[in-house]
């Protein structure tokens, strides 16, 4: 099928703002969207900037805007959208080149939240032992692929970068959760900040957008309520 | 251009599972730097999704021993015993101490980690399927990634994201350290290290099916060829026998373990006439051929009879999304079918990389079929070739590969820079990086020869004639190929001539990397006459131990390869006849 493309493109080399570019492919109805824009990039214009990995949805390198919405691009396919087509980088994040945003305050508001098990007690030899109800706790949030599809389609954060974001959060439930993990309490009094988990208004935005279908906004509220238990 | 130096005492080049693993053991006691082309997270090691092998015992009776054995015999018999045990024992700890890192495996009832069934492992030396593979859900390898990734977080590791490193310095048999192109800016980063290791991961880009990442370009192994290191075993290339049809997308042998079935397009549950004991839990390249051969005799389903189905219809909806959520998500998303009630299209898939850089147990780089260490250079998990797979990896001893080796490798890092002092490196050790990617810059643009046409043939033409089963005409045809594509690829152009995330650029230094593993593939495989594990000779059927009991040793010479060999280590098991 023939499928119009529309990217907003930006050369921080050349160009002042961005604008828009319109690319005419022949397409199959089963391919990604990253399949199209690899049509683009290898056999129309080389200068394509946009991040891609794994191809099939684990990675989290393409989180964009397509359309509209935050998805990661090799996780739908042509025939799923409407055409034309509209592909934009992320929300809230500086935009390098084309497709490709700036992360590094995405993975600072990450690692604020500790996002690592702390439990100073002696392990001994073995596994420690967790119930399989203990560890079903957690499990949602332990699918997070840190791609900040959900961070970036959060209004809140659009107009404040310094709220944490629902992807801090999603990784601050995965250790609070865990039945092994004993400072949830630091990592509470860190989302009880201004800037933490009460900024959320819930909006849902965040689960619609996470491609790995994660109740973001439910664990949000688990880590708010549990923040209520701190004191 | 700009050039930036650094000084570190060890630099390790990747932050998938044994980048990172090294990085744990090495980072306290020297300074060290992670490099990697994607933010660590992004690695491939992400993907992974079965298990990893430990004999816990956690299910029914099981010993290291027995994992050693299915091991070798699944590499059949071309793996060195001695690591294979190092592999096996150490399998324990190493799974103990993610958990104590706070991996969240799936559990048992009684609180255990839990353990399922994957091809090739067996209780007793062969007499049934084991309970083998710790594994969290079909998502072990993001587990794995995560909590890795988290452990350097919380140690304060330092970190090079989307760094590439593209050379390597080494003065008189020395290693001094890297050099890296920074891909936001296109500033030159030249790393001063004594220590530094090639943790890059595989490359299965060279085929077109295939189930690895578009990453996955053999930077390591490139970076070391072409200063004159040997590549290993490189003819013994893994094709996964499910992956979703086309596309390449791998569904984890957990399918099978889990009680899935191959059938064809008869509905016949084909593995009953090639492995009559253990069936669909045969190891990947008996299933993958049983596949090609069902394909090849028509009883391949679909209207070009080039694809058989793995059915999971009778595992129960309870089953698969506890057990299997992730790939059966994907068979949803990218084939829109439903795999509680209907059976998945599936064909062989470009999967694993048994070769690579050669290493010995340590993790130390080899420059020589005899043994001779380079010293101060060193390298973990698919990069390398320690050899523990042999000519055949078994399922899930890749992610443990990873943390065994990778963990070696930090501690020879920590060795070697407590037993050295710094050397100095020139800021013009950039030069020669910033030459090549001038040469780029500077040449015009000509559709002709850009890079995706020259890498689409690389990779048809790889799958057409160097795939699972070879012959001398095959290979022969492939290396004239080759050879024009590596003449076309000395003209190749790029058009965008900017600095910022100029990805043109490095897909077209990667390129070349992909024809360093393709020659090396292409001539090792060229040159074993017979059949062993992945690598099948329909001229040379019959496995030959009294001859080829041996690791090839890949050489560049000028355009070509020159091959040398290594005899394989032996320990309990002698070679016998393989049959499950
Ligand atoms: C889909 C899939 C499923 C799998 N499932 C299993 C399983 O269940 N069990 C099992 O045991 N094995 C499995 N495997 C195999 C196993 O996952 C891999 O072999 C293993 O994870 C490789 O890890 P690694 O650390 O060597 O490389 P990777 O995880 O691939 O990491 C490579 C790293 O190198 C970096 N890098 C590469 N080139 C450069 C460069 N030039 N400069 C800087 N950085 C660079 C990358 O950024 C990345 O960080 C699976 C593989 C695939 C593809
Ligand atoms: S929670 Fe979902 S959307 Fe947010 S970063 Fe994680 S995977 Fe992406
Ligand atoms: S490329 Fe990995 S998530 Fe899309």
């Amino acid at each position: 099928m023939d499928i119009k493309l529309r990217i907003l493109r930006f050369n921080p080399e050349t160009d002042r703002k961005g604008h828009w570019e319109e690319y005419n492919l022949e397409a199959d109805p089963d391919e990604r969207i990253l399949d199209l824009l690899h049509k683009v990039k290898w056999f129309d214009d080389g200068s394509l900037a946009f991040r891609r990995s794994c191809a099939h949805g684990v990675c989290g390198s393409d989180a964009m805007v397509v359309n509209g919405e935050n998805m990661l691009a090799c996780q739908v396919l042509v025939k799923e959208v409407s055409n034309p087509i509209k592909i934009e980088p992320i929300r809230g994040l500086p935009v390098i080149k084309d497709l490709v945003v700036d992360m590094e305050t995405f993975f600072e508001s990450y690692k604020k939240v500790m996002p690592y098990l702390i439990n100073e007690e002696e392990p001994g030899e073995r596994e420690r032992l967790q119930s399989p109800e203990d560890r079903d706790k957690f499990e949602d949030t332990t699918k997070c692929i840190l791609c900040a599809a959900c961070t970036t389609s959060c209004p809140v954060f659009w107009t404040a970068d310094t709220y944490v974001g629902p992807a801090a959060i999603v990784n601050a439930h995965r250790f609070v959760f865990d039945s092994r993990d004993n400072a949830s309490k630091q990592r509470l009094e860190i989302l009880k900040d201004v800037n933490g988990a009460f900024r959320c208004r819930t909006a849902f935005n965040c689960t619609t957008a996470c491609p790995r279908g994660i109740q973001v906004t439910k664990a949000i509220e688990d880590v708010k309520r549990e923040t209520l238990t701190i004191n | 251009m700009k050039v930036i130096k650094h000084s570190f005492d060890g630099v390790i080049v990747g932050a998938g599972g044994a980048g990172l693993r090294a990085a744990i053991e090495a980072a306290p006691h020297m300074k060290l730097a992670v490099i990697t082309k994607l933010y660590p997270t992004r690695s491939h090691t992400g993907a992974a999704q079965g298990g990893m092998s430990a004999a816990l015992a956690n299910v029914e009776e099981d010993n290291w021993n027995w994992h050693s054995f299915d091991t070798v015999k699944g590499s059949d018999y071309l793996a060195d015993q001695p690591a294979v045990d190092i592999l096996c024992k150490e399998a324990i700890d190493s799974v103990v101490e993610l958990e104590h890192w706070g991996l969240p495996f799936s559990r048992l009832e009684n609180g255990k980690i839990a353990q399922r069934r994957f091809g090739g492992h067996t209780v007793k030396e062969g007499e049934a399927p084991a309970f083998r593979a710790c594994y969290a859900a079909d998502r072990t390898g993001h587990m794995i990634l995560q909590t890795l990734y988290q452990k350097c977080v919380s140690m304060g590791v330092t970190f090079f994201d989307e760094f590439q490193v593209l050379d390597i310095k080494i003065d008189d048999g020395v290693c001094k350290g890297v050099v890296a192109y920074e891909i936001a800016t296109g500033d030159i980063h030249v790393f001063e290290a004594r220590a530094v290791t090639f943790a890059t991961g595989g490359f299965g880009k060279i085929y077109k099916v295939s189930s690895n990442a578009h990453s996955l370009t053999g930077d390591g192994p490139g970076i070391l060829y072409q200063k004159g290191i040997p590549l290993e075993d490189m003819e013994f290339y893994q094709f996964h026998p499910t992956g979703i049809y086309r596309l390449g997308i791998l569904l984890s042998e957990a399918a099978r373990g889990e009680g899935g079935i191959l059938r064809n397009k008869d509905g016949e549950r084909f593995m009953e006439r090639y492995a009559p004991s253990i069936k669909d839990l045969a190891p990947r390249d008996m299933v993958s051929r049983a596949i090609a051969t069902e394909i090849s005799e028509g009883n391949g389903a679909g209207p070009n009879n080039d694809f058989v189905y793995l059915d999971l219809t009778h595992l129960g909806a309870e089953t698969i999304k506890q057990k299997l959520p992730d790939i059966t998500d994907f068979v949803r998303t990218y084939v829109k079918i439903e795999p509680i009630d209907e059976p998945i299209p599936v064909q062989p898939t470009a999967h694993y990389a048994m070769g690579g850089i050669p290493t010995d147990v340590d993790a130390r780089v080899l420059s020589d079929a005899k043994g001779t260490i380079l010293p101060g250079v060193y390298s973990a998990g698919e990069s390398a070739c320690v050899s523990v797979h042999g000519a055949n990896r078994l399922g899930t001893n890749s992610l443990l590969d990873i943390v065994v080796f990778g963990k070696r490798a930090g501690q020879s890092m920590v060795d070697y820079v407590s037993s050295t002092k710094p050397f100095s490196l020139s800021e013009n050790a950039g030069e020669d990086l910033k030459n090549k990617i001038n040469n780029f810059i500077e040449k015009e643009h000509d559709p002709n020869f850009s890079v995706p046409k020259i890498r689409e043939e690389l990779q048809d033409s790889m799958e057409e004639n160097a795939k699972i089963f070879r012959s001398e005409e095959s290979l022969t045809k492939q290396t004239k190929i080759l050879s024009d594509l590596r003449e076309r690829y000395q003209n190749v152009t790029i058009s965008d001539k900017g600095k910022v995330f100029n990805t043109e650029l490095l897909e077209a230094i990667e390129l070349e990397y992909l024809l360093d593993m393709s020659d090396t593939t292409v001539a090792s495989a060229l040159e074993r006459k017979e059949s062993r594990g992945a690598h099948s000779r329909v001229d040379h059927i019959e496995r030959d131990d009294s001859n080829w009991l041996k690791h090839s040793f890949a050489f560049k010479n000028g355009n070509s390869v020159k091959l040398d060999y290594k005899d394989v280590e032996l320990g309990n098991y002698e070679p016998k006849e393989r049959k499950y």
